[in-house]
């Protein structure tokens, strides 16, 4: 186990910046996410720490050491490839012992490490399979388990779980998770799926076009985003964000798409007729009589909650409500943000404004 | 509802009531057989048929113009006291041996080269099949002039270069005419062996190499553990056709010496040719033609045993 250091680090293929100074410290025993859109940089990062690809510049140390110019294999990481990338011609046991073969440990310490790792995976019945007759999840099993063999300074995951199905990556989510709070070893996950990353990260990081929008525990990635963009993409449904200006005469308000009023808990200094974007989490609504006026176009119950998408001020927002209300299309509501958890974001930066 | 199930019932009974012809139109066998004629018959005139007629010939006294006899298996008994058919097959199996294994090597060593990243990669592998596409007679004329006792480019430099005085005679020489026949071989089969190889390598994921590479291989175990183990399905088709060209071959060595220099490079093939067609004697070439089938089944039996599906290729498909 050891901290990860990626420092001011730029990647760029020919004349084009991949990453434009991406600084990432990472604790000894940290679960690391980074997620963002794809072409965001977060693969070719990662793959830079195993040292798959070259760094351009700034410096990557792994324990305290700068790894810029170590080979791979003297690293001391494991890599599991979105793809699995099992060898076909060896068995479950022969895949997970190939590196301590190649390392020249003898037939004994192989054995025992393998059927350690197995044990620990509940691969242990499937030593003496090929890959080919294993199913999604245990392939993925066996992926892993080539990486816990190794007992690495670092484990990299590289999008582990975008080729299995919705059941089964639920289930593989926590057993990531849970093989990370038993073995501890310091963990890079790189995923596009933000929920992936709520779920399992001790810290998110928040890439997008090559730059790092955030970092921080999930909760307060959630709860206060640095951006817009961050804001939009944490959240599953999304935030709804509100063009308009804030106004402020003794209360300020958010005063949005067609004179619609929405409260405000604070204005943000000197800030009479300011551009913002109000953003509001759809559970954050509630319907209250000083409410704004909205039109309910869509009700979608899920059970635990329903998801309702309504007109306000002429813009399509998300209310998701765990209480039963009856809704029914075309209905007219008042919806209210609570002012104390609304997120105010210049129009044009998309930098946060209200603390 | 009632209505349409009456018409089906109804439809049923009409197609009960069909003539057989109109139920065999609609058979799917039938139909199956049909799409299956041409190719049958082009493979029953062209393979089969010549196949049977050349085994049954090698039982007979044929000569062109002569209706042969049955004469059970005097041709092969002939044969076997014939020391010039001996040394045909022994001919035959070197050539097979050498040139296969050379223009696998090469083959092997230029797919790997190829697979690489590097410069006019697309032009380099363009002239990698310039061998294969020039017809074989006229490489073969072009290797005779290359080879010519006279006229040898190859003699003509090493004696400007000092290294020999006098003319080398490749083609009139019994050891160094195989070692032509043998090169020029190699040179025609190469790009065959080496193209499929390299379609081969292409099928192998680079995050397989990505995955050893992290797992502590160098390029060496990257090719032994990875790069070979999975290349052997294909290397055993490749070999297979390579080994069958090889040993029927007949034109490269028909251009270039016709068998001599005193039959040190006659195959099975080209003695076969000037016995039955240059001599006449049908039934004998095709006893010599024949003989060379048990050494063909043989190669095609150990591809077999050696293409059966490894268990690492069973189970699900999907991957």
């Amino acid at each position: 186990m050891s901290s990860v250091q990626i420092r001011d680090v730029r990647k760029s293929f020919g004349n084009f910046e991949v990453l434009h100074g991406v600084t990432i410290p990472i604790e000894d025993g940290q679960f690391v996410v980074l997620v963002g859109p794809s072409g965001c940089g977060k693969s070719t990062l990662l793959r830079m720490l195993a040292g798959l690809e070259n760094i351009t510049s700034g410096t990557i140390s792994i324990g305290d050491r700068v790894v810029n110019n170590v080979q791979p294999k003297e690293r001391d990481i494991a890599m599991v490839f979105q793809n699995y990338a099992l060898y076909p011609h060896m068995t479950v046991g022969d895949n997970m012992g190939f590196s301590l073969k190649l390392r020249g440990a003898s037939t004994e310490e192989i054995n025992k490490r393998v059927k350690r790792a197995a044990e620990i995976l509940a691969l242990s019945p499937l030593l003496e399979r090929y890959p080919r007759q294993l199913s999604g999840g245990q392939r993925q099993r066996v992926a892993m388990g080539r990486a816990i063999v190794r007992d690495p300074q670092v484990f990299l995951f590289d999008e582990p779980l975008s080729n299995l199905d919705a059941k089964l990556r639920v289930a593989m989510r926590t057993e990531i998770k849970e093989l990370h709070q038993r073995l501890k070893t310091t963990t890079v996950y790189v995923t596009h799926d933000q929920i992936e990353a709520m779920t399992m990260a001790d810290k998110i990081v928040v890439m997008h076009d090559g730059i790092v929008e955030q970092m921080g525990t999930p909760l307060e990635l959630y709860d206060k985003p640095d951006n817009q963009f961050v804001a939009g993409f944490i959240g599953s449904p999304a935030m709804n964000f509100l063009k308009g200006h804030v106004r402020v005469n003794g209360v300020a308000t958010f005063e949005g798409p067609n004179g619609v009023k929405l409260p405000l808990k604070s204005a943000p200094a000197a800030s009479d007729g300011k551009p913002v974007v109000y953003g509001v989490r759809p559970e954050h609504f509630t319907i209250a009589d000083d409410g704004a006026d909205a039109e309910i176009i869509v009700v979608e119950p899920t059970g635990s909650e329903t998801q309702v998408f309504a007109k306000l001020g002429g813009e399509q927002v998300v209310a998701v409500f765990r209480e039963r209300h009856q809704f029914n299309p075309g209905d007219k509501v008042r919806l209210k943000p609570d002012p104390s958890l609304v997120h105010l974001f210049d129009d044009g930066t998309g930098k946060r404004l209200n603390a | 509802m009632a209505d349409v199930a009456l018409a089906q019932r109804n439809a049923k009974s009409q197609v009960r009531e069909a003539s057989a012809w109109s139920q065999l139109k609609h058979n799917r066998n039938w139909l199956g057989f049909w799409f299956m004629v041409p190719a049958m018959a082009f493979l029953i005139f062209f393979l089969a048929y010549p196949l049977g007629l050349g085994i049954w010939l090698s039982f007979t006294d044929t000569r062109i113009g002569r209706v042969g006899h049955f004469i059970a298996t005097e041709n092969y008994e002939w044969l076997w006291d014939d020391a010039i058919f001996w040394l045909s097959v022994f001919n035959t199996l070197l050539y097979t041996f050498l040139a296969s294994a050379i223009k696998f090597a090469i083959g092997l060593y230029l797919a790997l080269l190829l697979n690489e990243h590097m410069p006019f990669k697309a032009l380099l592998r363009a002239a990698v099949l310039i061998p294969f596409i020039v017809p074989t007679v006229l490489s073969a004329l072009a290797f005779w002039w290359i080879f010519d006792s006279q006229f040898s480019i190859i003699s003509w430099s090493l004696k400007h270069l000092g290294l020999i005085s006098q003319n080398i005679n490749f083609l009139g020489d019994t050891t160094w005419a195989r070692v032509c026949v043998i090169f020029a071989n190699i040179w025609r089969g190469v790009p065959f062996v080496a193209i499929t190889l390299l379609a081969g390598l292409q099928t192998v994921s680079p995050s397989l190499y990505e995955a050893a590479t992290l797992d502590g291989a160098t390029r060496w175990q990257n090719f032994r553990y990875i790069t070979y183990p999975l290349l052997t399905p294909i290397i055993a088709v490749v070999m297979t056709f390579s080994v069958l060209f090889t040993f029927t071959d007949f034109q490269l060595i028909w251009a270039m010496t016709r068998g001599g220099p005193v039959n040190a490079t006659h195959l099975m093939a080209t003695l076969s040719y000037q016995r039955a067609i240059i001599a006449g004697q049908l039934g004998e070439g095709a006893a010599i033609s024949s003989a060379m089938i048990p050494f063909l089944l043989a190669a095609i039996m150990v591809s077999w045993f050696g293409l059966q599906r490894r268990k690492w290729q069973q189970g699900e498909s999907n991957d």
